[in-house]
């Protein structure tokens, strides 16, 4: 193969490289995005005729105590998972960057949780907490003894727990990578000038890692507003929806309930407050447009 | 206050740089112990008899048994095993390789608009949650007479590794010198053959990465295979273990074996490839 570097027809050759994912993405992506807009304005129980009916399921929903509930629910987990995992997170993620003598035990052991299903992670939790057969009843805990599931504010926050169980492991991962790629010269500079390690944390390392906590905290607030495995096996949105978040409303709405007319338009509620909520946070770093668009997952 | 003497240390890494970070020391330790117990329970519990389960020390093991393991591969965990293994090679092999296409196509021929275009697509993409297109998509399984199928799985699993994996993808090949490229087209070949021959095999790690990272999403996944499938034919792991814990929600050892094995093929291969997962959980992520 020699001669012959047309580079014109070779960039019109890479066009079509595109296609395939770019048809698999539009078919079980965005036809999908436009039709959960169509199939909102449609009354259907899933398997018979779709007719449709134009703002009632909107009007219906809109007016609905339960979307209410369900988005205050979802806003709660979402804050309190916030405030538990983003502190702990940077705090371990600063330990973990450090050098460790038992380096790739500890690694296998403590991001174990990024591997396991939520499911997995949530039957594990029901038995574990389980007031009469758990730990805290077999050990005697008296702490532990409680009804974590049925009670209201306990499985709130017994839902709290679990999912930053699930996921300080990954937020204080990127944490980890944040904090190695800060130049040593500002530790050593700060050194110089007698800063203390609080001090240190304080003046470099927190300020370093603001981007990365704005990208941490766009997935903990985008990852709350879709949050539904998890709680679907823990709690099925009990005791008494006090922990239905709004995926699980769709869900129960739709699949169980069959009306895919209302679930559709809380599926759209759920885009539309995440991708807000999300420009909001980038918002508060001060990133511009372009910049922020580059990080939406 | 100048302090002459501590410049003079060696150079290491910044946060090991001074004494011993205490704060961040407790915080890790702890969480690692809260990340710790209940793992090392749901192990010793799954060993355990029935039996045994009420009456031991919950920490301590006792009557070790393989009976809940005999147990879960008689309930069918085998056919659960496979369809999981079935679905994650099945989505994921394509979707990283017409992801790694796209990504070429986007780093090789950026002027293009088309690619532009699909490259904004893509990255809006990222912001695109399964679960609220997860109805039309059901609508859509059911118009193609797929549900209740593998292909039901994989295709919508496809898709939705697409945006993750271009960008991941796409920065990669950017990495790569632009004269090795300029000298493969000198030599003649056609873009088709340097994207294999060149970009490829440099671009390796990430193709790993993105593949683990994928292939862990889909074995994981719960709401497309609880929407899309029904019969237990078709079951994958997490729902199998949600079912199984329905049925047999009083006998705790055995589901926790389920449990256990459900996770134990993930951690063998966490154990070999650990750095490329880690990488990949953070890659496109970090700054």
């Amino acid at each position: 193969m020699t001669g012959g570097s047309v580079s014109a027809r070779q960039h019109g050759s890479l066009t079509w490289l595109v296609l395939p994912a770019l048809v698999f993405f539009t078919a079980f992506g965005l036809v999908p995005l436009v039709g959960v807009l169509l199939l909102s304005f449609t009354s259907w129980n899933g398997i018979g005729e779709i007719t449709p009916i134009g703002f009632e399921n909107w009007a219906a929903v809109l007016s609905d105590p339960g979307l209410v509930h369900s988005l205050g629910v979802t806003f709660l987990i979402m804050a309190l998972s916030w405030l538990v995992q983003t502190p702990l997170s940077i705090l371990v993620g600063v330990f973990i960057s450090g050098q460790h003598r038992y380096r790739a035990v500890l690694a296998v052991l403590f991001f174990t949780p990024l591997l396991l299903s939520s499911a997995a992670i949530a039957i594990t939790y029901k038995a574990l907490l389980d007031p009469n057969f758990g730990l805290g009843a077999s050990l005697g805990i008296p702490f532990l003894v409680q009804n974590w599931l049925g009670d209201p504010v306990l499985a709130i926050a017994t839902v709290v727990f679990v999912v930053s169980w699930q996921f300080i492991p990954f937020h204080s991962l990127i944490y980890q990578g944040a904090v190695r790629q800060i130049p040593a010269s500002l530790y050593e500079a700060s050194r110089i000038d007698g800063a203390g390690r609080i001090r240190q944390f304080f003046s470099i390392t927190l300020p370093q890692l603001k981007y990365t906590m704005i990208t941490s905290s766009t997935m903990i607030v985008a990852g709350s507003m879709t949050l539904f495995d998890l709680i679907f096996v823990l709690t099925l949105g009990g005791p008494s929806d006090a922990t239905r978040v709004l995926a699980l409303d769709m869900y129960l709405r739709g699949f169980r309930g069959n009306m895919m007319g209302p679930a559709s338009v809380i599926a759209l509620i759920i885009v539309v407050v995440a991708v807000l909520l999300a420009m909001g946070v980038q918002r508060l770093g001060g990133k511009d447009a372009s910049e922020s668009r580059l990080e939406g997952a | 206050m100048p302090r002459p003497g501590r410049t003079q240390a060696p150079r290491r890494r910044p946060a090991t740089a001074q004494r011993p970070n205490y704060l961040g020391g407790v915080a890790g330790y702890v969480w690692l112990a809260i990340i710790i117990i209940p793992i090392y329970w749901v192990v010793i519990t799954s060993f355990k008899p029935q039996s045994a389960y009420y009456t031991s020390n919950p920490m301590l093991p006792a009557e070790p048994t393989l009976e809940n393991y005999q147990a879960v591969l008689e309930a069918d965990f085998l056919r659960y095993f496979t369809n999981s293994v079935i679905v994650t090679i099945g989505a994921t092999v394509p979707a990283v390789l017409v992801s790694f296409m796209a990504a070429f196509a986007i780093v090789r021929g950026g002027r293009s608009p088309f690619l532009r275009f699909s490259n904004t697509i893509f990255l809006m993409g990222l912001a695109l949650p399964l679960q609220a297109v997860i109805i039309p998509v059901y609508l859509i399984i059911i118009r193609l007479s797929l549900y209740d199928s593998h292909l039901a799985l994989i295709l919508p699993s496809i898709a939705f590794a697409i945006p993750l994996s271009v960008l991941i993808l796409a920065n990669f090949i950017r990495d790569v010198p632009n004269e090795l490229f300029e000298s493969m087209r000198m030599d003649g070949a056609s873009e088709w053959a340097t994207m294999w021959r060149l970009a490829f095999p440099l671009t390796q790690p990430a193709l790993i990465t993105v593949s683990i990272y994928q292939g862990l999403q889909v074995w994981n996944s719960f709401l497309l295979p609880l929407v899309l499938t029904q019969s237990q034919e078709m079951r994958l792991l997490p729902l199998a273990l949600w079912a199984f814990q329905g049925e047999y929600g009083i006998n705790v050892p055995a589901v926790l074996a389920s449990v256990v094995l459900a996770t134990l093929p993930i951690l063998a291969l966490y154990v070999v490839g650990r750095r490329h997962l880690l990488a990949g959980m953070t890659a496109g992520f970090s700054k």
